[in-house]
């Protein structure tokens, strides 16, 4: 009898795909019919929009009902549809205007009363539908995620009740509350207390590492005994790192958004992310995965911010091996039969590691009770070619009393420190303006060879390395890149000598 | 007899009525055979139309159109045949319908009819 079209929006990865969803009522037997590959999720949502409909006080059709979703060949999941359907049905029983959800997404899970309830994704699956629809409409509790996207009119909801009502020419349902407080950069996630780079005491050398790392987004490792501050150094890199800009604050808010891992109520994530995954944590958790609806992993979690593998040799070594390809592209890609997602995954890789199993205070000292071959065994976890992507690494002595004392009068906080990586990052930026990359870590070899090779002769002692085997070719990359980020701190236009053996000593882990 | 056997009683008989002003021509009522029980057996032009009859007082436990399922139609659709054979008689098209009638308190029924359901 009728045909009415809405539209809603399927997610895979981080990626939202328009879907327009058609209800067909026709004469027949009661029946309703759902194609265009949904899941079990979306199977289920036949029942619960009946319920939903009925519950709000309408009428179900006592007709055949074909709900089609379109593109069919995409696989649509979830319960994010729900609300499109239920209002391309009522529109196609003429319950509502059949024009009236025409240039309008809606995205919301009901509930058996009718309830609109929030889903994950929303901020990606809004900037999907920008382009095309100028109205969105959503959960009250997902209006805030909505409404960071610009030029995009957000209608938040309590009801299906308040939806119909509001396509019948109504009043519009609880006008989102101002959002220009959530908006505010900085205001999202307080923090229960503030970090602070000061409190580490007595680690002067892993504090410029820490500080290069930062400058330049290269890759730490952090190796040293129980208590020595692995875990307070690389908790604290997120301080002194710089704020996201607004196109980087997006990608990681959606990424969040997907996951699910989105504080409520808190608007668009501008602190650079820590994540810290367990050391039992599988190869899905790490990189991203799972059955059904692809999840990112924490190392897209991490996008843009730090990834910390704290007790790094405990990880399963296919875990650990599985972060050497988003480590140098950047992103993680997901095959499933059905599609292929992507997943930014561009992070600093923080790993700390205890030199040996027995983990005593001083290895290889009193009270060490590890063999030599115990202790290679254990290091030797951490794989070479993971070793090789990783471009500073530190080795912490255990502090004595009288050494942290003494560092109180050297110690810098966040704040000064993050004030030098802004600049350092500031000069690198306007270096590269011409290219696509941003910080040192990111420039390609041949660059680094061709337009920002160091100073003449600088290169002389990192040749020698070379032929004695201590420096992969990869490896004499990541030196030069180093080497850049120690001139960029330092305010050298072109890293000299020092700064090249500087970073030989910081790549090799022998900083003493 | 029961009351819900009466109210199915007075549907079929409104069904029978609605269908001949309708210009079906009733062959058979509740034909019955070791399968089942065929409500209305009728002729529509070159058509024979096997009718399946649902009666209900309200629709709390759904409405009658419902309650016809995917069963009850293969059902259906198989008496037809044994009803054919049984009679000798050969048709070119067959097709199964259904009415649903709604009690309405005063005596009356609504009355929905669904060509084609098998």
């Amino acid at each position: 009898m009728a045909l009415a079209r809405t539209h809603s929006v399927a997610l895979v990865g981080v990626e939202g795909h328009l879907v327009e969803i058609e209800a067909d009522i026709a004469h027949g037997l009661p029946a309703t019919i759902l194609v265009g590959l949904p899941d079990t999720a979306l199977r289920e949502a036949r029942d619960r929009i009946r319920a939903a409909i009925v519950n709000t006080g309408e009428s179900w059709p006592q007709t055949k009902i074909t709900v089609g979703l379109s593109p069919a060949s995409l696989p649509k999941r979830g319960s994010g549809f729900d609300l499109a359907i239920a209002v391309a049905i009522l529109a196609a029983a003429d319950a509502v205007p059949l024009s009236s959800p025409a240039g309008k997404m809606f995205l919301a899970e009901l509930g058996l009363d009718g309830r609109l309830r929030p889903v994950r994704g929303v901020l990606p699956a809004v900037v999907a539908a920008e382009p095309s629809l100028d109205t969105v409409v959503v959960a009250v509790e997902n209006a805030a995620e909505a409404s960071l996207v610009p030029g995009v009119r957000v209608v938040a909801a309590g009801s299906l009740q308040e939806v119909a009502m509001w396509l019948r020419g109504g009043p519009l349902p609880t006008p989102p509350a101002p959002s220009a407080q959530q908006r505010e950069p900085g205001a999202s996630s307080p923090k229960p207390r503030k970090l602070d780079l000061a409190e580490v005491l007595g680690q002067s050398e892993a504090r410029l590492a820490t500080e290069i790392c930062a400058a330049g987004g290269h890759n730490l490792s952090l190796l040293g005994p129980p208590g020595a501050g692995k875990t307070m150094l690389a908790e604290r890199l997120p301080t002194i790192l710089p704020k996201l800009e607004s196109a980087a604050a997006l990608e990681v808010t959606s990424i969040h958004s997907v996951a699910g891992t989105l504080p409520p109520g808190a608007g668009l994530l501008t602190e650079p992310p820590f994540c810290a995954p367990h050391h039992t944590a599988s190869k899905a958790a790490i990189v991203g995965g799972g059955s059904g609806i692809i999840r990112p992993g924490a190392a897209s979690l991490a996008h843009r911010g730090v990834l910390f593998l704290d007790e790094a040799p405990e990880f399963g070594r296919d875990v650990l091996d599985a972060l050497r390809q988003p480590l140098e592209a950047g992103e993680v890609i997901i095959a499933r039969s059905a599609m292929c997602a992507r997943f930014p995954a561009r992070f600093t890789l923080v790993l700390a590691a205890n030199p040996c199993p027995c983990a005593k205070a001083s290895p290889g000292g009193a009270g060490c009770e590890c063999s030599p071959a115990a202790r290679r065994r254990y290091l030797g976890r951490l794989s070479g070619p993971l070793l090789d992507r990783v471009d500073v690494k530190v080795r912490l002595q255990p502090v004595n009393r009288r050494e942290m004392l003494y560092d109180r009068k050297f110690t810098e906080t966040s704040a000064v420190v993050a004030e030098r990586v802004a600049a350092a990052r500031e000069r690198a930026a306007r270096r590269l303006r011409d290219t696509p990359w941003r910080l040192n870590a990111e420039i390609p070899g041949a660059q680094l060879r061709g337009s920002f090779s160091p100073e003449r002769g600088a290169l002389r002692s990192l040749d020698r390395a070379m032929e004695l085997g201590q420096v992969s070719a990869r490896g004499a990359d990541k030196i030069v890149r180093v080497a850049w980020s120690v001139a960029d701190l330092a305010g050298i236009p072109r890293p000299g000598a020092g700064d090249v053996e500087f970073a030989i000593g910081l790549w090799l882990g022998v900083t003493r | 007899m029961r009351a819900k056997d009466v109210l199915g009683r007075d549907g079929e008989q409104a069904a029978v009525d609605y269908l001949e002003s309708c210009g079906f021509r009733i062959l058979d009522r509740n034909w019955r055979c070791a399968d089942g029980e065929i409500d209305i057996v009728a002729v529509e032009r070159h058509t024979f139309v096997v009718c399946e009859v649902k009666t209900r007082s309200g629709t709390r436990y759904g409405t009658p159109l419902e309650a016809v399922g995917r069963t009850k139609r293969t059902r259906l659709r198989r008496l037809a045949v044994r009803w054919l054979i049984a009679h000798g008689i050969r048709f070119d098209q067959i097709r199964i319908d259904v009415v649903g009638l709604l009690y309405e308190g005063t005596g009356g029924f609504t009355i929905q009819h669904i060509r084609g359901v098998g």
